[in-house]
C-alpha cells in the first residue's frame, strides 16, 4: 500500500509546531504543510522561492529554510511575476490570503493569468480579513457576519467572489482548482490539486492557481470543531470544491 | 569615442540602461514618456532581456520589487498619475533596501494635469512621497547625453546604497532630440549581491535568503535582518546621512561675480542659461547653480553664495516647490524670487517658461 503522510512533520518544516504563531485550530498551517510536502515530493526545495503576502499565513516563510519573500498585503502576485521573469529556472510559489488576492490584488491576479505568468498562486480563503480584525472580504458568504457587515452580508454588498471559476476563463491559465482540508479525504484531494498546479509550473505551461477553504476559529468566534463544520456546511456548498481548468497547452 | 546617435531623451533612458547592464524593464504606458516603454519593448527581448508591460504602475513597481530581489539590475519609468500610483511601492523598496532605477518624466499637474512637460513632482520625488519617510537620490539631467549618463550613474548609486534612485526629467527633455554618444562610464567596484533570493541551492553557503518589505516588523529566521524597528531606523538613517554627505551634485555657471544667481534644474536650467548669456552681453552679472541632483540638495553652496550678497531667482515650471529647498539654503540672508509656472508663455498645455520670460524677470530685478 502506498503511504501518505497524514501526521508527523513534513521534512521542510524547520521548527516545532508549538512555535507557530497562528491560533489553535487555524488551518493556515495545514495548507503550509501541504505546500511543503509537495515541494519535497517534487524535489524542488533548493530552487524554490516562497513569496507570502497573506497576513495570518506568514508562518509559511518563517517555518522553513527555503528562500523566501514577504512583500506587503496585495503585492505577492506582482512580486512573484518579477522574481519568475528574472529567474525562470526557479520554482516560485506566491501564497496569499483572500483579501490579498480577491480584493487588493485582484487586478494583479487577472493580469498575471492573462500574461500567462509561469508560477503558482495559492489563495487561502478564510472568508474575511483575519489579521485586521475580521472585516468583509470579496469571498465573504451571503449572510456572514463580519465587523464591516454586522448584520450579515446582504445583496447590497454583492456576492461571494469565485476566484478559481473566474480565472479558469482566462486563456493564459493552465490550472485552477478549489480545495479544503475539513476531512482527511479532502486534505489528500487538495494535495493532489497542489501537486498538479506545481507540475504545470515545472512544465512551463502557464499560470496555475489553487484556492483553499480555510477555517479561522478565532475570527469566526467558534471552537476549532465548529469552524470545520462551518467549512463543510456553509463554505463548500457556496464555493464548490474541484478543478475548473487543467490544460497542457494554452493554444 | 562611442557610437553616436540622434535620439530623444526618452530613448536615451533606454540606451543608458543598456549600457548600465540593466536586465529587466517593467512599465505601463503614459505620456509624455511612452517612447521609453516602447524602446524597451523593441530592444530588450531581442537581447534576451526581460520586458513586462504591467497592468498598472502599482503593478510596475511591485514587479520591480520582485525582480530587484533577485539581484538583477531593473528599472521602470512613468509620469504624473503613474508616479502617484507608485508611491506605496517606492516605500517598500526603501524598506526592503532593494536597488532599482525609476525614470520620472514630469508632466503638468495636479490630477491628470497635462500630457506635456512640467516640473511639478519635485516635492513628491524628493520628500519620499509614499508612507513612512524614506529618502532616495533624485538625479536631474538637462540634456539627452546627461540623461543617458545619469541613468548609468543611477544604477551604480542604487547598488551602492541598496536603495531606489530616481532619474527625473520632464516632457521637454524626454521629447527633445539631441546627439548622443553611447559610452560606458567607469564606477568604483560594487560588492556582490549576496543578499538576493536565488533558491537555496544557488547560495554558496547553503543558507537561505529572505527579502521583505517588512524589515523591522517581522523577524525572518534564520536571517533576522534587523532585530527590531529601531535597529532598522538606525541603519536607514546612517545610509541617508551618507548619501547627503557624498552625493550632492550641481554645476555652477558664472556665479563668482554674480549679482543675481538663478537656481534651476532640467529644462528650465537650459532655458535660463540662454537668458544668462544675453544678460551678460548687456553687462548684467547673472549666474546659475544648475542642480544635477535635487536630493540630496546642495544647501551649502546656496548658503555660501547667499551670504555673499547676490539675490536669488528660482526658475521652475511649477507653483513653487524647488524654492522651498532654496529658501532653506538662503537662510534669510538675501532676497529670493520665483519665476514659476504662472510665467508660461501660453495658457495651453504647451505653454513653457521661455528665455524671454526669464530675461524679463532678470531685467525687472536688476534694472
Ligand atoms: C496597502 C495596504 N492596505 C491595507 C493593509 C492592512 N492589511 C493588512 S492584512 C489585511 C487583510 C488581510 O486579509 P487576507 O489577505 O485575507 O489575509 P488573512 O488576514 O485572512 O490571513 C489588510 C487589509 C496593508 N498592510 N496594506
Ligand atoms: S485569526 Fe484566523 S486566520 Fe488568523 S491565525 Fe487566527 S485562526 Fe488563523
Amino acid at each position: 500500500m502506498k503511504k501518505e503522510l497524514v501526521s508527523g512533520l513534513p521534512k521542510l518544516w524547520a521548527h516545532h509546531p508549538a512555535e507557530r504563531l497562528e491560533c489553535p485550530g487555524c488551518q493556515y498551517p495545514v495548507i503550509t504543510r501541504i505546500v511543503y510536502d509537495v515541494i519535497d515530493e517534487l524535489g524542488v526545495e533548493g530552487k524554490t522561492i516562497l513569496i507570502n503576502s497573506s497576513a495570518c499565513g506568514y508562518g509559511i516563510v518563517l517555518t522553513t529554510s527555503m528562500d523566501a519573500m514577504f512583500p506587503n498585503h496585495g503585492q505577492g502576485i506582482d512580486v512573484a511575476t518579477g522574481v519568475k521573469r528574472l529567474l525562470p529556472d526557479c520554482f516560485i510559489i506566491s501564497f496569499g490570503g483572500d483579501g490579498d488576492v480577491a480584493a487588493i490584488g485582484a487586478g494583479a491576479f487577472v493580469n498575471a493569468g492573462q500574461r500567462a505568468e509561469k508560477y503558482t498562486l495559492i489563495m487561502v480563503n478564510n472568508g474575511h480579513f483575519a489579521m485586521t480584525g475580521g472585516q468583509l472580504a470579496p469571498t465573504t458568504l451571503m449572510g456572514q457576519v463580519t465587523t464591516t457587515s454586522p448584520e450579515g452580508r446582504g445583496p447590497d454588498m454583492g456576492y461571494p467572489a469565485r476566484m478559481p471559476e473566474m480565472i479558469a476563463t482566462v486563456q493564459g491559465v493552465a490550472y485552477s482548482a478549489r480545495g479544503a482540508a475539513n476531512t482527511p479525504a479532502n486534505f489528500l484531494k487538495t494535495k493532489k490539486y497542489v501537486k498538479k498546479a506545481f507540475q504545470k509550473q515545472i512544465d512551463n505551461v502557464g499560470f496555475s492557481f489553487v484556492e483553499f477553504l480555510s477555517a479561522c476559529p478565532t475570527g469566526w468566534h467558534m471552537t476549532p470543531q465548529e469552524s470545520i463544520k462551518w467549512v463543510e456546511e456553509k463554505m463548500i456548498p457556496a464555493l464548490p470544491l474541484g478543478e475548473f481548468k487543467d490544460v497542457d497547452t494554452l493554444d | 569615442m562611442g557610437e553616436r546617435l540622434f535620439v530623444i531623451g526618452n530613448e536615451a533612458i533606454g540606451w543608458g540602461a543598456l549600457n548600465a547592464g540593466c536586465d529587466a524593464y517593467m512599465g505601463y504606458p503614459i505620456t509624455p514618456q511612452n517612447e521609453t516603454t516602447e524602446w524597451f519593448a523593441k530592444e530588450f527581448p531581442k537581447r534576451g532581456k526581460v520586458f513586462v508591460q504591467s497592468q498598472s504602475e502599482v503593478g510596475s513597481i511591485n514587479i520591480v520589487f520582485g525582480a530587484a530581489s533577485t539581484g538583477h539590475r531593473v528599472m521602470t519609468s512613468t509620469s504624473g498619475p503613474g508616479w502617484g500610483l507608485m508611491q506605496e511601492g517606492m516605500s517598500h523598496l526603501a524598506n526592503g533596501e532593494l536597488p532599482c532605477v525609476i525614470s520620472l518624466v514630469q508632466r503638468g499637474g495636479p490630477g491628470a494635469g497635462t500630457t506635456r512637460h512640467g516640473q511639478m513632482d519635485y516635492l513628491s520625488a524628493t520628500r519620499g512621497g509614499g508612507q513612512g519617510g524614506y529618502k532616495n537620490i533624485v538625479l536631474t539631467p538637462a540634456s539627452v547625453q546627461e540623461t543617458h549618463d545619469f541613468v548609468q550613474l543611477a544604477f551604480y548609486l542604487a547598488d551602492k546604497y541598496l536603495n531606489p534612485v530616481i532619474v527625473m526629467t520632464d516632457g521637454l527633455l524626454g521629447q527633445m532630440a539631441e546627439p548622443l554618444e553611447l559610452r560606458n562610464l567607469d564606477f568604483d567596484p560594487l560588492p556582490e549581491k549576496d543578499w538576493a533570493v536565488r533558491g537555496r541551492e544557488n547560495h554558496p553557503d547553503g543558507v537561505r535568503r529572505v527579502v521583505t518589505a517588512m524589515q523591522g516588523l517581522m523577524p525572518t529566521p534564520p536571517h533576522p535582518p534587523y532585530t527590531g524597528f529601531l535597529d532598522l531606523l538606525k541603519v536607514l538613517n546612517e545610509k541617508y546621512e551618507t548619501m547627503k554627505e557624498s552625493e550632492v551634485r550641481y554645476e555652477t555657471y558664472l556665479i563668482e561675480d554674480a549679482d543675481l544667481i538663478i537656481v534651476a534644474y532640467g529644462y528650465t536650467a537650459r532655458v535660463s542659461k540662454e537668458s544668462i548669456k544675453t544678460a551678460r552681453k548687456e553687462g548684467l552679472k547673472v549666474g546659475m547653480i544648475r542642480l544635477q541632483a535635487v536630493w540630496p540638495f546642495p544647501y551649502e553652496i546656496i548658503t555660501e553664495m547667499a551670504s555673499k550678497g547676490p539675490r536669488f531667482l528660482v526658475v521652475e515650471d511649477s507653483l513653487g516647490q524647488l524654492i522651498e529647498d532654496v529658501r532653506i539654503g538662503v537662510q534669510g540672508k538675501t532676497d529670493m524670487h520665483l519665476l514659476g509656472a504662472l510665467a508660461r508663455h501660453d495658457p495651453s498645455d504647451g505653454g513653457m517658461i521661455l528665455p524671454d520670460s526669464v530675461l524679463n524677470e532678470i531685467y525687472r530685478l536688476m534694472k
